[in-house]
Formats: C-alpha cells, structure tokens, sequence
C-alpha cells in the first residue's frame, strides 16, 4: 500500500499552485500553455476521483448486458463490434442507458463544463 | 523572410518599397500562413501568404493543394462570395515555394469573441442568414470552371472515416452506433453535385461587426452535396456552448435555409441532417486522430493530448441526436 498524499490530492496541489502562484506572472503563449497544463493536471485530478467508481458501475452494466464476464476493454471490444454486426441495437433493453452513463461519465472527467453535458446533467436531477 | 516576400513583392505589385511586419501565423510542417505589410506610397497594404516551404509540394490526402484553394479564392471573390482577394500566386522565381499571396481581411475568427463580445451583438442576429447566402453563392459556382477537386459522396466519406476510426484500434461503442445509423440513412448520391466548401465553419469565416467579411481555408473543398456544407455548419462543436442555436452558437437553420433559399437554391432539411450527425462523428474522428498524433509525434503537444480528450463531447452529441432522452 502506497503511503498518503494521494496522487489526486497531489496532483491537484500542482494545480493549484500554478493556478494561484504561477499565473499572474505569466503572459503572452506561455499564459496560453499554462492554461493548458492546468487543465491537464484538472482532468487527472477528477480522473484520479472518479475512475475507480465508474469503472466499476460500467463493468457490472457490460456483464450484464452481454451476459458474460472478462476485463472492461474486453467487454466494450465486445461491445462494439456486436453493435457494428447490428446484433445490438437502440432497441436492446439497457443498451442506451447504458451508453448514455457510459459517456456521462466519461464527461465528467474530460469536460465538465461542455455545455450539452451540463444540459443533460439538468435532465438528470429533474 | 521579410527580405524575400520584399523580392517577391516587387516583382509584382507596381509601386511596392518593401515588407514589413512579417509575422507567421499558423500552420504545421508542411503548410504555413504569414502576416505582413506591403510598404507602398500610397500606405500599407496587408497580406497573407499561405505556402508550402520547398520540399513539401504535394498535397496530403484529403487536401485540395494551395493551387486550387487560390483558384476557388479567386472564383468565389468574382462571384460576390466574400472573399479575400488573391494577389499573386507563387512562382518558382519567388523562392517561397508553392502557395499564393492574399489581402489580409480585417475582422474577427475566434468564436468565442464572435458569440460573446459586444461589438459583434448587431451582426450575430444576421450571421445565419447570410451564411446561407454565402453558401447558395458557393454552390453556385459553375463547376466546369472549378479546379480538378475529388468527387465525394457520402457511402465514400463513410467508408474513409470507418477505416479511420477502425485505425486507431480503441473500441467506441457510441462511434460503432453512429457508423450503423449512417450507414442505414445514407440518402445516396444527390442530384446535383456542386462545389462543397468542406470546412464551412466558425474559424474560418471572418466575421466583423457588419457581418461575414470572408470565407477562408479552402483546403478540404470537393465535389458533393451541398447539403454537407449546411450539416457542417450546425454541428453542435461548432456552437461553443450556445447550444440551442445550431448554426454557429448564434442562428436558428430556419434563418440559414431562407438565406439560401432567397438565393435561389433549396434545402434537403433531411439530408442537412444526415450531414450534421456524420460531421459530429467526424469531428470525433479527428479528435481521435489528433490523440493518435501526440503520441506517435513529432507535436508531443498538452494541446493535443487535451484535444483527444474531446472525442467524448461528440459522443455525448451523437446520443443527443440519436438516441435523445425526451428531456
């Protein structure tokens, strides 16, 4: 077992300490790049937060969905192409819940802020 | 550099002194665009080079070459399309390699500053309008004058951005579902194939507080349906966060389909749609690609990296269009 600090909680002091310290000294491209780079160490900090849990919720809704087992990228290799032979369909019970999850989650990591995701994460608490 | 456009320069516009302010835009290894000043008596004149440095002549895939961009430059400004107007194509005498010299078009390309700040509140509600317009007059274009360009359809487009996506050997559920979707609503060759701009969007369109002051970047044209550029254009990556006004984050397509119907073309509202849903796939395509490059090099970029990071807001995208949740 790895000892504390976690990677997220250090990753985001990285990020933080670019954000408050590094910042105002900053202009021009590098201001630009600089901004990139928080953004990078952002999205490893929320990926740090949440990949665990769901990762887990999609392996459990692949199993079942597909009625067998294996690892995560097995299961949407597997996924994928029964998709593309049109074995599986928008018509296959819990296909598209399970790819509308699939991909919130997924914008909950990279992009947040993307604005057709907070839309739906609207939807979702209504 | 400035020493010889200033050779180039003077070989062609009467008058000139020299350059000045040279600086380059953009661009990767095999394509560059600069800025710079003509210094002539009567004033400055501003231009743009777009050139391929010697050695990096031929055109890659999918690209039209610089030739033939000038070419449809040059055609769409004689047509009233607005356009910057071409100055001088390169010669092998100018030593600049192959690529043509421009006006520069004083205006605004960054969406975010388009859809957002002040001085472009007049213009946003016009934009939709008169992109339809804009792109009737492309359409327009008499094809027999048109330089030699592919000819795409869209089985042929789905083809290559299948093989792309089965390249990058990452599985895509979301992607497998839109290639299906695509494949089962192909609407077939169009009637008429005309000139399709191919990258009709924000970014490359300059924009000014009076409205589109030029179409550039003529670099993906073909020959196809021209419902495509009308898809292109309302695909939700291009609408920057004002999600509910599909053309550009700043018109409705009602407003788009009058201004190309009052030029006298009509709308296929079906297969604008079509072309929406493969440009929103494509678009995660490419960003897909763009991850493919970081990695493989030589632009080991944060830039590139994060933007493979964005092939999921497609994927949230194409579920909104194809599988919407009735919210």
């Amino acid at each position: 077992m790895q000892d504390e600090p976690t990677p997220e909680e250090l990753t985001k002091a990285v990020a933080d300490f670019l954000r408050n310290d590094i910042t105002p000294q900053i202009s021009g491209h590098h201001a630009f790049k600089l901004r990139v780079a928080i953004n990078v160490l952002d999205l490893v900090t929320r990926q740090l937060k949440l990949e665990q849990g769901s990762d887990a919720a999609e392996l459990a809704r692949l199993s079942k969905l597909l009625s067998m087992q294996g690892s995560l990228g097995e299961l949407n290799r597997v996924l994928a192409d029964q998709i593309a032979k049109g074995e599986l369909d928008l018509q296959t019970p819990g296909l598209a819940e399970h790819l509308w999850q699939t991909t919130m989650d997924k914008l909950a990591v990279d992009q947040p802020n993307y604005a057709s995701y907070k839309r739906e994460l609207g939807a979702d608490g209504d | 550099m400035e020493e010889v456009l200033g050779r180039s320069v003077a070989s062609w516009c009467r008058g000139a002194t020299g350059v000045t302010n040279a600086v380059r835009l953009s661009g990767g290894a095999s394509q560059e665009t600069w800025s710079f000043d003509i210094q002539h008596p009567d004033g400055l004149i501003g231009a743009i080079l777009r050139r391929a440095p010697q050695g990096y002549g031929a055109a890659p895939g999918r690209a039209a070459g610089l030739d033939a961009e000038a070419r449809l430059m040059q055609l769409a400004y004689d047509a009233g399309v607005p356009s910057p107007r071409v100055l001088h194509i390169l010669q092998p005498q100018d030593d600049l390699g192959t690529g043509f010299v421009m006006a520069r078009v004083e205006g605004e390309t960054i969406a975010r500053k388009i859809l957002r700040d002040e001085k472009f509140a007049n213009a946003r509600p016009l934009l939709a309008r008169q992109l339809g317009k804009i792109a009737a007059g492309i359409h327009g274009l008499a094809v027999s004058e048109l330089p030699k360009l592919r000819r795409m359809t869209a089985a042929r487009e789905l083809a290559e951005m299948e093989r792309e996506y089965r390249g990058f050997d990452w599985p895509r559920p979301v992607f497998e579902l839109a290639l299906c979707w695509l494949a089962d609503h192909d609407p077939g060759p169009s009637d008429e194939v005309t000139l399709v701009h191919g990258d009709f969007r924000h970014g490359n369109l300059i924009i000014g507080p009076d409205g589109v002051r030029a179409v550039l970047d003529w670099e993906l044209a073909h020959l196809g349906d021209p419902m495509e550029d009308l898809g292109w254009v309302c695909v939700n990556s291009w609408r920057f966060g004002e999600i509910d006004k599909p053309v550009g984050g700043f018109g409705t397509r009602e407003e788009l389909f009058a201004g190309y119907e009052a030029a006298g073309r009509r709308v296929d509202a079906k297969r604008v749609t079509f072309w929406e849903v493969m440009g929103t796939l494509r678009w995660g395509v490419m960003c897909c690609g763009m991850m493919q490059r970081f990695r493989i090099g030589p632009d080991h970029s944060m830039e590139r990296a994060m933007i493979g990071r964005r092939a999921s807001e497609t994927e949230i995208d194409l579920l909104r269009l194809l599988a919407p949740r009735g919210n």
